[in-house]
């Protein structure tokens, strides 16, 4: 019973009673941090403020260790949010009230020391004193450190086939290919309705290349103006990586708005680059400055799409090769 | 206790002059000098969070089949990299909270440092002796919106996805050297190998914030070296004293208030306002897009840029010499931060003034480099504008085609106006001032006259 009563009384004295100044506090020559008033008012709201802020803390403990609390994700940040701004009020009070706010001033340092600047110098030169030809030196230390740099950033040309282009001309499409769609499933040339839009992948193939992945449209055959005979029954594929940024064109523009979007288009949603399905992927608007790479099509003995051939062109970005190269298999 | 605390640290590192220097430390006080100290306080939280999201985070483009407690994705094929991080938004008790308060730390980073150069540019803060750690903020500037870019493309989400799509198309575009760029960091063509994987987690993690935290204390440090720099509003600032609070004890509760304020903000923002929630965009596959891809507000320019480029790649015969990405994900930025990092001796070869400048000016002082400051900022800001034309055709009907449009020539008109608005303004302003002075001396000369003349 006594120890709680001393602890009881120690807590009494440690909230309500005030240390005693220090004796060389009285002698105000010697102080090096002049004395304000003391503020016994903002004494107290520094307390309530850093109790709260404990306060705040044990909540976001305690709403830690509560599973199937709701919303926790948001009492987790009230509760350590509040913490931090009670916190910081607490310290605003004390730079406001409970510290000296003083002007000091003091010079801004020298520009330097011209005295040891001159050192230096001295120390550099008169250490090269015993060489002869300094200037065949420099030259040969030069070339030295020089190589061995450029030897140390040799093997950084291990990260990736520099100068080998191959993987940006390969498709996975050639000659008799199918297309199946996202599950898939083989597409038919029935599964392909007019004013809407697909997306179609080679079979058997990794899908996470650029060369992949295919829109599907279907136009009136009247309406195609160019390369007829790789759209049977009007059904045209392309490659669905924009030729400006590399987004997949997610977007098909039909039904159009007469005086405004007279045709169908193909649109990357990164950029806006668009493009004409029915005009061997022509831009018609934006960013991109090449066409869009089409695939020849057949639809074979069951109805079902086939490639007939690979692309017209290297897919996704232009880079410097991209007009001259032709695209592989 | 403090006097045992002292003694025993001073009696094994002597530092106890350096200590009592550093706690007299003179700061001058502006509200805008507390910017680059919000900057570097959301870069110790991004430091804190980052870390304890890479406790959880697998950096690894493997697929695999997500089943786990968010319903709506059950069954779908994704990344190790972004299961994970449904993993942490989901599973991992408090994960959501760090995961969304470090992406808003990093939104209120970038805001903060950007502000901070403005400040520091229009105020002319940069001049000799600081020419350098002007410099070192300028590159900070740009690794952090590098480390924003790798941080947000690794969780492989549906938008990072077209991000990183884009950078490809950025590396690729860069004349002669594009494809070797893009070779060597995808090791081979995008979407990469497990490498590529490796190297963005690497890079986002380690790299990038070593040489950030590096350059950060060499800011630091050369602020020190040189001291602050100070408007001339209290009496005593000269270019030779400056004049301020010591850091002990007047500025540490302050810079303390300011540390605890910024992080309660950002868990409060964490914990309480949604942020890039991943779930809903979905995994990235090569074929995937979506409608109003956007992202975080630091690259909007950049984006803003891509789109108002007219359709043209450069080419001779069938060489491609310039893919388009490259003027607007290449060029810009390098025009912007070239301007940024050439500027202090731009202005000093063209004012031919090479002394020594403890003093800031305000903005009006110096009425050619806030005309020119204003004519680059609305540059790139109508810039960052277009890059959400899209997003404004969708809320207000206004037609994409036409605001591209307006933006391909407004960009090169408003600016010339703001900055010729801009310079006749601050020339008004220190007008006005001088008509003020001169008719104060007027009234207090007028004032002794008559004192001196009426009768005791």
């Amino acid at each position: 019973m006594s120890r709680v009563r001393d602890a009881l009384v120690a807590a009494v004295v440690l909230v309500l009673g005030s240390s005693p100044d220090r004796p060389g506090d009285e002698d105000l020559d010697h102080r090096v941090v002049p004395r304000g008033p003391q503020e016994r008012g903002a004494e107290s709201l520094l307390l309530v403020l850093l109790g709260g802020a404990a306060l705040a803390a044990v909540a976001f403990i305690v709403v830690y260790a509560l599973d199937g609390i709701g919303h926790q994700t948001q009492w987790l940040g009230l509760s350590l949010g509040l913490a931090f701004g009670l916190l910081a009020a607490a310290c605003f009070v004390t730079a406001r009230r409970l510290v000296v706010t003083e002007e000091l001033s003091e010079p801004y340092p020298e520009h330097g020391s011209p005295h040891e600047r001159g050192l230096i110098e001295e120390i550099v030169h008169e250490s090269g004193s015993r060489f002869t030809r300094r200037r065949l030196v420099k030259l040969a230390g030069t070339g030295a450190v020089g190589t061995l740099g450029l030897a140390a950033l040799t093997p950084a040309l291990s990260l990736g086939p520099a100068f080998d282009n191959d993987g940006l001309l390969r498709t996975p499409w050639k000659r008799g290919r199918r297309l199946v769609d996202e599950t898939g499933r083989p597409l038919a040339a029935a599964d392909i309705a007019e004013e809407s839009f697909y997306t179609a992948y080679p079979r058997g193939v990794d899908r996470e290349q650029l060369g992949a992945p295919l829109v599907l449209v279907r136009l009136p055959l009247e309406q195609i103006r160019e390369r007829r005979d790789w759209a049977p029954q009007g059904i045209v594929a392309y490659s669905k990586i924009c030729t400006h940024a590399g987004c997949a064109i997610a977007l098909f523009r039909k039904p159009t708005f007469a005086a405004l979007e007279p045709r169908p288009a193909l649109v990357c949603p990164c950029h806006y680059s668009t493009f004409d399905p029915a005009a061997a992927g022509k831009v018609l608007y934006g960013p991109a400055g090449r066409a869009l790479p089409q695939l020849p099509l057949e639809v074979d003995s069951s109805g079902h799409l086939r490639a007939a051939g690979n692309f017209s062109g290297p897919v996704g970005p232009s880079w410097w090769g991209v007009r001259m190269r032709k695209v592989k298999s | 206790m403090i006097r045992r605390a002292v003694r025993s640290i001073d009696r094994r590192s002597g530092s106890a002059p350096f200590i009592r220097k550093a706690l007299r430390y003179v700061f001058p006080d502006h509200w805008s000098f507390l910017l680059g100290e919000v900057a570097l306080y959301c870069f110790i939280l991004l430091v804190a969070t980052g870390v304890y999201l890479t406790l959880f985070f697998d950096p690894s483009s493997t697929q695999t089949v997500y089943h786990g407690p968010y319903k709506p994705l059950d069954g779908a094929t994704v990344s190790h990299a972004y299961a994970s991080v449904l993993h942490i938004s989901f599973s991992v008790k408090a994960g959501l909270l760090m995961r969304q308060t470090h992406h808003w730390a990093a939104n209120v980073f970038v805001a903060a440092i950007v502000l901070h150069v403005l400040r520091v540019f229009f105020s002319g803060a940069f001049r000799k002796p600081r020419e350098l750690t002007y410099l070192i903020g300028i590159a900070m500037l740009g690794l952090v919106l590098l480390e924003g870019f790798l941080g947000y493309a690794m969780v492989d989400d549906l938008l990072s996805g077209l991000g990183v799509a884009i950078g490809y198309s950025v590396a690729l575009s860069v004349p002669f050297l594009g494809a070797s760029f893009a070779n060597l960091i995808w090791d081979g063509g995008f979407p990469g190998t497990s490498a590529f994987w490796s190297r963005l987690y690497i890079g986002h993690v380690l790299i990038l914030p070593m040489l950030i935290g590096g350059l950060l204390a060499t800011h630091l440090a050369l602020v020190a070296a040189r001291h602050h720099t100070q408007f001339k509003d209290s009496p005593g600032a000269s270019e030779k004293r400056v004049v301020g609070v010591p850091s002990f004890p007047g500025q540490a509760p302050r810079s303390l208030a300011l540390m605890f304020a910024v992080f309660g903000t950002l868990f409060s923002l964490g914990g309480l306002v949604q942020i890039n929630p991943v779930w809903l965009w979905g995994p990235y596959h090569v074929g995937d897009g979506t409608n109003g891809a956007q992202p975080d507000w630091y690259l909007g320019w950049l984006i803003g840029a891509l789109r108002l480029v007219p359709s043209f790649d450069v080419t001779i015969g069938s060489y491609t010499l310039v893919p388009n990405p490259f003027w607007g994900g290449v060029l810009f930025p390098l025009t912007v931060f070239g301007f940024l990092a050439l500027w202090p001796w731009a202005e000093r070869i063209v004012t031919g003034d090479r002394g020594y400048h403890n003093l800031l000016q305000r903005p009006r002082e110096n009425p050619w480099r806030t005309a020119i400051g204003a004519a680059v900022v609305t540059w790139v800001f109508l810039i960052f504008m277009a890059g959400s034309a899209d997003r404004v055709d969708v809320w207000l009907g206004i037609s994409y085609t036409a605001q591209i449009w307006f933006y391909r020539v407004a960009i090169w008109i408003v600016p010339v106006l703001v900055g010729l608005v801009t310079k006749r303004v601050c020339e008004e302003l220190v007008a006005g001032e001088r008509v003020q002075r001169v008719q104060r001396d007027a009234a207090l000369a007028a004032k002794r006259a008559r004192s001196l003349g009426s009768p005791e």
